[in-house]
């Protein structure tokens, strides 16, 4: 028996992807590649002024041009994939783990519990996204691991309210009850019984999430309380170059049309995923 | 149309829940601006502090009480209109906001007026001709609009209308605004891109709440019975699509919140939201505390508004 039959291949388990999903998914892996490895296909240093002109237009040697430093785009955007990706994906895996686990414990321990955490959570609910960031940037200054707390935070009700809803239909179902009456513990039931059933929904909600975080992401640091110089996203290099907008320069223009290529293909693979997965009720 | 005594009981719920949350809300800004970033004192007298001038200070300030004391006069005082005083400079925070909360509220009630009707009539037609041309292109540019950052729909805006055809200033605001097209011009951007963003969403829901109710079946029943499609929408779904609407259009409101805070740095426009962020880049913690707290009320009293008009139009939900 070799190994690759054993592999799950989504084709093997009975799902399949149409086209625009996968061009949605190739478009994700795609930058997915580019944070890990952009560093080293960049042809400049990312920081180092290498064009004596400002807001160069495309030419052979710079392909996407040079911002208002005369420093190169491609290798800019290259670099700033791994900011706005990396913080992006940190922050939507922290909000979801937390989110996820209080939800599932919410959803099977029930009563006053919870009660006051819902309450609780949905109160941080009432409190604009962008807001949130500005006021604790203003409050703690902004560093890379107080970004991605800041936008997990934020994004934890949203992802606690979800999965808690799963979490309660779950429960109420034979097996989870068969499983108490056999005597489990409730962490086997959390686990075991209710994680795996919700896991399809939870993902699809992460993936959306993660658009949401890249959004206000870029937002802060297009307000300039995001990633600071010499560091910059995507969002920051539209802030550093949004001088260079009435000179028609190619520097504000890659950099959104990054962030815009990386939520719209999101969407679209969210949006095309196999029912199988997004929802396993029906 | 009578309302039954539970109902209003409901609603009296909401708007319990909903003060409550912002009690909650206003903690959680007082606790970011005052107990995170650690001691007030320090940070006003900068690195030339004495120990004593910082004791000074903070017995001034009132910063040797118990937080909750602290609190709570911080709480009455945004009540009774006493916002306390700027950092930067010395200046009442409520007089600094006065003109700046007539601009925002200027901006977002002409966006309100502009977009609320072009938004239901584009949601309701893409709604009544599903899967026609006109609700592919609708579709495709509210989904565009809603995946990209509201910095890039103003960026996009500016480079259509200032770069390409002209038409209007690019980056300014602070031209002077004397005739009536002057200020026509002066609106015109901010108004566009938050139209945009706010049309988007409001699309969006609209056309999803009323095709929720035209997959009813005594919708379907009308069509059988041969009223037109129009007549189908119009007579039969329409009405009973009301509350869902209402719910809609005060939930995309909600996003002007959201993006005025884009849109009046990008455009330089002189509102709160820009007053915010350049107190933000100054640490002036007074002035943050009191223009988070009223974009967070503008932002409960919309979704609040939205839960209530949901309650009173759905008797379904009353139980």
């Amino acid at each position: 028996m070799s190994l690759s039959l054993r592999i799950p291949t989504p084709a093997r388990l009975g799902y399949s992807f149409n086209w625009t999903g996968r061009i949605g998914l190739a478009i994700i892996l795609f930058w997915a590649v580019i944070a890990f490895i952009g560093p080293w296909l960049a042809p400049y240093p990312p920081g180092e002024m290498v064009d004596w002109d400002y807001f160069g237009g495309m030419s052979g040697q710079y392909w996407m041009g040079t911002d208002y430093l005369g420093r190169d785009i491609l290798s800019r955007v290259l670099m700033g994939a791994r900011y706005t990706v990396g913080i992006a994906l940190a922050s939507v895996v922290l909000a979801c783990a937390g989110g996820v686990l209080l939800g599932m414990i919410a959803g099977v321990v029930g009563g006053w519990f919870d009660t006051l955490l819902s309450r609780l959570l949905d109160a941080f609910n009432g409190i604009p996204s962008l807001l949130f960031g500005l006021v604790v940037v203003a409050a703690v200054g902004s560093s890379i691991p107080v970004l991605i707390a800041t936008l997990a935070a934020i994004y934890l009700p949203g992802s606690y309210r979800f999965a808690r809803a799963l979490a309660v239909n779950v429960n109420t179902m034979d097996f989870v009850t068969v499983a108490r009456a056999r005597g489990e513990g409730f962490a086997y039931l959390i686990l075991r019984e209710i994680f795996p059933n919700i896991l399809g929904p939870v993902l699809a909600d992460l993936g959306l999430r993660f658009v949401f975080i890249v959004l206000v992401l870029s937002g802060l640091s297009f307000l300039g309380i995001g990633v600071q110089p010499p560091h910059a996203d995507w969002g920051a290099l539209v802030r550093e170059n949004i001088e260079g907008l009435s000179l028609g320069a190619p520097a504000v223009v890659f950099p959104s049309v990054a962030i815009a290529s990386l939520t719209i293909s999101v969407n679209l693979f969210i949006d095309n995923l196999p029912t199988r997965i997004r929802d396993r009720s029906e | 149309m009578l309302r039954s005594a539970t109902t209003w009981l409901l609603v009296g719920q909401r708007l319990g829940i909903a003060a409550i949350t912002l009690l909650i809300v206003s903690f959680a800004v007082f606790f970011a601006t005052e107990l995170l970033p650690g001691d007030v004192a320090e940070i006003l007298l900068g690195q030339a502090a004495t120990p004593e001038a910082v004791a000074g200070l903070r017995t001034a300030m009132g910063l040797d009480e118990p937080a909750i004391w602290r609190f709570l006069s911080w709480l009455r005082g945004l009540f009774t209109g006493d916002l306390g005083m700027s950092y930067v400079n010395n200046v009442q925070v409520s007089d600094m906001l006065a003109g700046r909360l007539a601009n925002s509220l200027r901006l977002a009630g002409i966006v309100t007026v502009i977009c609320v009707p072009v938004a239901l009539a584009l949601g309701i037609a893409s709604a009544m001709w599903r899967g026609s041309w006109l609700d592919r292109i609708v579709s495709v540019l509210t989904i565009s609009v809603i995946s990209v950052p509201e910095f890039m729909v103003a960026t996009l805006a500016v480079l259509i209308f200032a770069v390409w055809l002209g038409w209007l200033p690019a980056l300014s605001f602070g031209v002077e605004v004397d005739s009536l097209g002057a200020m026509l011009r002066a609106y015109a951007m901010p108004v566009i891109t938050l139209s945009f963003v706010v049309a988007a969403q409001m699309i969006r829901m609209t056309r999803a709440a009323v095709i929720e109710t035209v997959n009813t079946p005594y919708v379907e029943m009308a069509l059988l019975k041969g009223a037109s499609r129009r007549r189908m929408v119009l007579g039969h779904a329409l009405p009973n699509a009301l509350g869902p609407i209402a719910n809609a259009v005060a939930l995309s409101l909600s996003y002007l919140v959201g993006g005025v805070i884009i849109v009046e740095t990008v455009f330089n426009y002189p509102g709160v939201a820009k007053l915010m962020v350049d107190a933000v880049s100054t640490r002036d913690l007074p002035l943050i505390q009191s223009c988070a707290m009223i974009f967070c009320i503008s932002y409960l009293l919309l979704i609040t508004i939205a839960d209530v008009v949901a309650l009173l139009s759905n008797p379904r939900l009353r139980r």
